[in-house]
């Protein structure tokens, strides 16, 4: 399976370039039901490394009023976990090398089977899947059936994470490891300040992993992005550019923000030394 | 005190159903509220405070009422009604919001946050608040406050925030997703009054202790004043903390039938209701495995009920356990039933019985016409109506 290979190799390659990883969200389907494909590569021209994508669900419990609003619209659009699926396998079709995440809730999973999904999401081309309310205690027929098919599951860890647990949520890790960088929702407001706590616990996962860590939860803008990237191996920006793409009515209007937004992210990231 | 059966296991699943589905952010919040949990739930000192506010702040125990003319009328079964409406505040919700007050108390968190639908439950952690001097945030739905606006009223004077969430479908379950995000982002401050048999491990467990004073005293008020047990439970459900209040104490009580009753709305065919253990099937939701109603995609759907308090797409994992296991039986009741038997107690009775209950009572009706005269039907009296007059007037077109 080239999946686990594709997300080894691009951090590998980050790693001897000694470059912090761009890693942006958007949610499928938004703002337009048939534009993901076109954004994703418009994404990697604008210098994102991995692509985090977002599959909407009626009830984000961790997510903040953004990417709720943009779940929702991509819902009444007749987006869906089938769908989404698509646009990866769609996307691969011009690009074998830039490794997608899959990020959501567990219910869409559940009811496509966890079987069926993660044999449909290897045969897209999908690399990683983030599941958000399901922890290492409840993921273990999920994560068996994923990494037989060669897909990583994405562990989580919070500020809140105790020693014992980061323990726990290191053993059998794949991938990555993300870090979540507020306690709180994404998109938070106020936003998140890197500090020391945060790198000592991005340092203890490192270690106890060997795989690499990023930040994301509250990243929004250039400045935000470097202050990250001096502690972690990859930032994740989310709320920040589903604003922003929201207000796009076309594919190359879309495309046009996603450069226009993450060009200064990416420089301000790449003169972190 | 509580019966220290082995439902929950350690990791808090009832078979299958149950866990932990929640965001990292949670888990060592989780972790600390069950640690404390397993330890009071044993602690003679906490339960006595507990059974304290339970007897001088509540005004336990709730009487068991033998409805006699309800009774007659109906020409059945002799239909028991469990007093929980005449509890302090009119519902069941605050056994269960004394008891998680002590709890948020004893963590040290000064603030409190509640979901709401019917506003009974927002109006019993409003109350509880004001009483331990604690900051409250309720959440509930926009279209919630609207027809409960007499409860918002009664939040606002305890001292509490209400706050409107519009998102989704802007009721129960969106309420819930909104405590939840409050509770992420406030971990160490706050402590999260969930007021049913759901969420994540230790809620189901905790709340039904809570609430299984219930049928603590409902068994030993039958055998007291019938000499027997009942040969029906009922009880109506909507995350199902009424109904696991009044059963978990029978469980052990093989020959005693158990129906929950779910909402119906304008009829299980009409796809509007909220019925997921009658017609619904397995998924996660809210931080746990259970029964719940979705689409083909796995998004939650919207659900209906003329009862704000069952207006709710999951139910608490335990009743999903206690359906596949055949001990309780789940059944459902729509809309005009419901308010038949609103009526029907009413001015039989003289009770008027919150719009929920009415589907406890409306169940155990049908249930008692088909028995004979000697038989014991025990319907959970959940709460009172007074909160429902105005939906009841707008329904039939009176303008109050
Ligand atoms: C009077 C009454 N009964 C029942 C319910 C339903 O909740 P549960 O199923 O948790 O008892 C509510 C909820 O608001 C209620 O107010």
């Amino acid at each position: 399976m080239s999946q686990q290979y594709r997300l080894k190799s691009c951090f590998q390659m980050l790693a001897e370039q000694q470059r912090t990883a761009l890693i942006p969200f958007i949610t499928a389907g938004d703002p337009l039901a048939d534009a993901s494909v076109d954004i994703m590569h418009a994404l990697v021209d604008a210098g994102a490394d991995v692509i985090e994508l977002g599959i909407p669900f009626s009830d984000p419990m961790a997510d903040g009023p953004v990417i709720q609003l943009a779940s929702e619209r991509a819902i009444e659009r007749g987006v869906s976990l089938h769908t989404v699926l698509q646009d990866v396998h769609n996307f691969r079709q011009n690009n074998q090398k830039t490794p997608v995440i899959l990020m959501g809730y567990l219910n869409p999973l559940y009811r496509m089977g966890f079987a069926q999904f993660a044999q449909s999401a290897a045969a897209a081309g999908v690399d990683g899947v983030l599941i958000v309310d399901s922890p290492p205690e409840e993921s273990v027929v999920l994560e068996s059936l994923l990494a037989e098919a060669g897909i990583s599951m994405i562990r989580l860890v919070a500020p809140t994470t105790t020693a014992e647990r980061m323990r726990l949520i290191a053993a059998e890790a794949t991938g990555f490891i993300y870090y979540v960088a507020l306690k709180g929702i994404t998109g938070a407001g106020s936003g998140a300040n890197s500090d020391a706590e945060s790198g000592q616990r991005i340092n203890t996962m490192r270690k106890l992993t060997g795989l690499p860590v990023a930040a994301g939860f509250g990243i929004k803008d250039a400045e935000s992005a470097a202050d990250w990237a001096q502690l972690a191996d990859a930032v994740v920006i989310g709320s920040a550019l589903v604003t922003r793409l929201a207000e796009c009515k076309s594919s190359e209007q879309a495309c046009e923000t996603v450069k226009s937004f993450l060009a200064p992210i990416r420089i301000a990231m790449d003169n972190v030394t | 005190m509580f019966d220290l059966g082995s439902r929950p296991d350690a990791s808090g699943h009832f078979g299958e159903y149950g866990g932990k589905y929640v965001s990292e952010t949670l888990m060592a919040a989780l972790d600390d509220l069950n640690k404390a949990w397993q330890k009071l739930r044993k602690d003679p000192e906490f339960l006595n405070e507990f059974d304290n506010d339970l007897n001088f702040y509540v005004g336990r125990p709730s009487p068991l009422y033998h409805a006699k003319r309800l009774s007659e009328k109906i020409g059945g079964a002799q239909i028991l009604l469990k007093r929980e409406d005449l509890n302090h505040t009119g519902a069941h919700k605050i056994n269960n919001t004394v008891g998680q007050a002590l709890l948020a108390r004893y963590l040290g968190k000064n603030r409190v946050i509640a979901e709401t639908g019917a506003g009974q439950h927002g109006v019993a952690s409003a109350t509880v608040a004001a009483r331990l001097g604690m900051q409250c945030v309720v959440y509930m739905g926009e279209v919630d406050i609207h027809r409960q606006a007499i409860n918002v009223y009664r939040m606002r004077l305890l001292g509490a925030q209400v706050r409107s969430v519009t998102s989704g479908s802007a009721t129960l379950k969106d309420a819930l997703n909104e405590a939840m995000r409050d509770w992420v982002s406030n971990v160490d401050s706050t402590y999260y009054i969930i007021g049913t048999v759901a969420g994540p491990h230790p809620y189901p467990q905790l709340v039904r202790d809570f609430n299984s004073v219930i049928g603590r005293e409902a068994r030993r008020q039958v055998q007291t004043q019938f000499g027997r047990l009942p040969d029906a439970l009922v009880a109506c459900v909507g995350g199902g903390s009424n109904a696991i209040g009044l059963f978990h104490p029978f469980v052990d009580d093989t020959e005693v039938p158990m129906y929950g009753v779910e909402a119906a709305g304008r009829g299980l065919e009409s796809g509007q209701h909220a019925a997921p253990l009658t017609t619904g099937r397995v998924g996660v939701l809210h931080g746990n495995k259970s029964y719940l109603m979705d689409d083909d995609n796995g998004q939650i759907l919207h659900t209906h009920s003329v009862s704000a308090g069952l207006d709710y797409p999951g139910v608490g994992p335990e009743h999903s356990w206690l359906k596949d296991s055949g001990r309780a039986e789940y059944v459902a009741i729509d809309d005009k039933e419901a308010l038949d038997a609103f009526h029907l107690l009413t001015r039989t009775e003289g009770i008027l019985p919150a719009l929920e209950s009415s589907h406890a009572v409306a169940y155990a009706c049908k249930l008692a016409a088909s028995m004979p005269a000697d038989k014991l039907v025990l319907v959970n009296l959940s709460g009172r109506g007074d909160k429902d007059v105005h939906t009841v007037a707008e329904l039939e077109g009176i303008q109050l």
